[in-house]
């Protein structure tokens, strides 16, 4: 063996795309842990365990319905309220929370961090893999009101372009990485961006068609509300492929896929040039 | 075979809190780095002296620390809170990158700064295994296999499905430690994860590193107790505010630092003695004269030579006594001379220890003083001097003793007879 020849070596600063996506995938045994971990310590000591999954969702639909349906008389697009708004609810509830687990992933998990070295991605992702878990079974929850819909009304006709919907999933998840681990990264240092994160999600959601249909906007007001929040496209194609009405429009989805792909590429860059020296700020 | 190499690594630590002022500064080093400018807030910054109010906001808690590891090595890092034994370890086990130099390393490198890192206390002992192993860097298979052993080691096996919080803090340690244990690296980084325990389980922790170092691995140890540091390790590095003060053989290290963190042999030692305490009996001073009766800070090994110790007494006191203790520099008690009781008038005296029957082998001693009537105390002192023996020839030494280093405590041979 050559004299110079080491396994590792550890400098202060490299360069910027300089992720090891080997070492990445020798951790993997713990990123399913780590999935494990989430899941199973949430639900212990709780009598309902998993059925929590169902009832949020089932009681925001209600509240959406009374009031917003009911109450406030606002457009479904001529769909049955409930299956309207737990559509929007179940899909923007992946994103959500997404975005808002991995965006504490340096402050909430400083204490391993700072003990032992892995890489740092493993965390994120690991909260990206068990928040999809957790939106497979409130997916379940949507397809069954679905079916019932489906059968007993005829207003709902789903067509092929609900298949796509493995790709949305994939565009979602990258959307709530992306920025979530921008937002982590930021708040290492200046915690300031950790109020925005707690309202802004809140407040993005009106900013998609969940409460209202996209049908009711002008072509300028989707152009800008598609700029600001990148989710309000996505949701809109997933509700017409299963539902049968909504907007399906390939230039808005193509600008939902760019932004992700800019959002996790810069997230994943600036993330791992914080990792190196998150423990002295945080 | 190095399987470590450490150049000039330094790292700087900003003080106080983040504020707008924290921005600014990092807004100026990116300006800097845009004209390509080298960062201009690395030229200041102090010792870390934390005692010493200083004037610049930035320290290094490191400042050029270069060493090498060689494969096999025991490696103990020794100095003071704050000497930046730990920030080494972080920057080592890649914590936290280096403010500059690099680090190379060679083979697979586990650290152990804490132990139970991940236990998620919700999780029952089998889950936590798996969870703390992986995230050591073990594989589900490698832990798998090992998982009775580590069991075993741990001796927790009935609970192993319960969930830790319901664990008692040991058996909480002792599972956490049995999977460290069985982490198989080439290169061991441990802090002072040792502290905890049984007594009886922390001597199987000892035997384990020491195991561990009899199979041609690599170990970096951090302590406090020398004791534990002299028996694992060969080699040792003593860091002082932040800079590498010695590297040497693990005697000489601990040798050093023992100096370093007490008063160095004094020939006259002065008490300073609060008087407000209002104390019946106070020493005033501390000598060691040589058989000539000059002050000296050294004694030659095997010769005679005495302590002489002013005490003020304020009144008469009956029975008194007064002794003095020495200890190892590790500080395990070595001897204890008592003078005989004795009633003594209200004033000064002079107590003298003639040391002529017991040497001591070459090295330092730390000395405690005791005064007492009654056997209750009067006044006591540990640890204010030592006594340094040296190994400069004396005329006294019969020829017949040739080796003072590690010949324990020396009996005056005249008084051993042979027939």
């Amino acid at each position: 063996m050559t004299e110079e020849k080491y396994d590792l070596v550890i400098k202060p600063k490299s360069s910027l795309l300089d992720i090891n996506f080997k070492e990445l995938w020798k951790y993997k045994d713990l990123l399913f842990l780590f999935v494990k971990r989430d899941f199973v310590s949430v639900y212990k000591q709780t009598i309902l365990g998993p059925v929590w999954f169902f009832i949020q969702p089932i009681l925001t639909t209600i509240v959406f319905t009374i009031i917003f349906g009911n109450v406030a008389k606002l457009d479904t697009d001529g769909l049955p309220a409930p299956l309207f708004y737990l559509t929007g609810i179940t899909f923007w509830n992946y994103f959500a929370s997404c975005l808002t687990a991995t965006s504490n992933t340096f402050v909430s998990n400083a204490s391993i961090f700072g003990k032992a070295y892995f890489p740092r991605l493993i965390t994120p992702l690991s909260v990206v893999i068990s928040n999809l878990i957790k939106f497979g079974v409130q997916f379940i929850l949507f397809l069954c009101v679905f079916l019932y819909y489906y059968f007993t009304d005829d207003r709902i006709q789903p067509n092929a372009y609900m298949l796509l919907l493995p790709v949305f999933v994939i565009i979602m998840a990258g959307l709530g990485l992306g920025f979530g681990i921008l937002i982590s990264s930021l708040t290492t240092k200046y915690r300031d961006f950790t109020f925005l994160v707690g309202f802004g999600v809140q407040l993005l959601m009106y900013a998609s068609p969940i409460i209202y249909p996209f049908s009711k906007l002008s072509a300028e007001w989707r152009f800008w509300l598609n700029l600001l929040n990148p989710m309000s496209s996505i949701i809109e194609a997933i509700k017409y492929g299963f539902l049968g009405k909504g907007v399906f429009d390939l230039f808005y989805l193509s600008i939902s896929f760019i932004y992700m792909v800019v959002v996790l590429v810069t997230g994943v860059i600036v993330f791992n040039k914080i990792e190196k020296n998150f423990m002295d700020t945080v | 075979m190095q399987v470590i190499k450490v150049e000039n690594i330094s790292k700087q630590y900003r003080l106080g809190e983040v504020s707008s002022k924290t921005l600014s500064h990092d807004f100026k080093r990116w300006i800097y780095r845009l004209r390509g400018k080298e960062d201009p807030f690395l030229k200041i910054g102090e010792a870390n002296d934390r005692s010493v109010r200083g004037t610049s906001e930035y320290v290094w808690a490191l400042k050029d620390i270069s060493f090498n590891v060689q494969q096999g090595e025991v490696l103990g890092i020794i100095g003071k809170n704050g000497a930046g034994k730990s920030t080494l370890l972080k920057i080592l086990s890649r914590v936290t990158s280096p403010t500059t130099g690099s680090i190379s390393v060679r083979g697979r490198m586990a650290s152990l700064l804490e132990v139970g890192t991940g236990f998620h206390p919700d999780l029952t002992g089998r889950e936590n295994v798996f969870l703390n192993g992986a995230i050591m860097g073990m594989s589900k298979t490698e832990i798998k296999s090992k998982f009775d052993e580590i069991v075993n080691f741990s001796g927790v096996e009935r609970y192993i499905d319960t969930p830790v919080k319901r664990y008692s803090s040991g058996m909480y340690v002792r599972l956490a430690f049995a999977v460290a244990a069985h982490l198989e690296p080439e290169i061991l980084i441990i802090d002072e994860v040792l502290a905890v325990g049984d007594a009886e389980f922390q001597k199987k922790c000892l035997g384990k590193m020491k195991d561990v170092s009899l199979e041609g691995r690599t170990v970096i140890f951090v302590s406090h107790n020398l004791d534990t540091i002299k028996t694992i390790c060969s080699r040792g590095i003593l860091l002082k505010h932040g800079n590498l003060i010695q590297d040497g053989s693990i005697d000489d290290v601990i040798e050093t630092y023992i100096k370093s963190q007490i008063n160095t042999t004094e020939s006259f030692y002065e008490f300073k003695v609060d008087e407000s305490e209002n104390l019946d009996c106070f020493p005033v001073s501390f000598k060691i004269e040589n058989k000539k009766g000059q002050l000296v800070n050294e004694v030659p090994a095997y010769e005679k030579f005495t302590i002489k110790i002013k005490v003020v007494l304020r009144k008469k006191i009956e029975h008194f006594v007064c002794a003095i203790g020495f200890c190892t520099n590790l500080n395990l008690p070595l001897r204890t001379i008592w003078s005989t009781p004795k009633d003594l008038e209200k004033g000064e005296h002079d107590i003298l220890f003639h040391m002529d029957n017991v040497f001591f082998e070459t090295g330092s001693y730390i000395i405690n003083l005791g005064i007492s009537t009654y056997e209750r105390t009067l006044f006591s002192k540990e640890n204010f001097n030592t006594l340094t023996i040296s190994d400069i020839s004396s005329d006294d030494k019969p020829e017949s003793v040739l080796r003072i280093k590690g010949a324990g405590i020396i009996l005056n041979t005249e008084k051993v007879e042979i027939i």
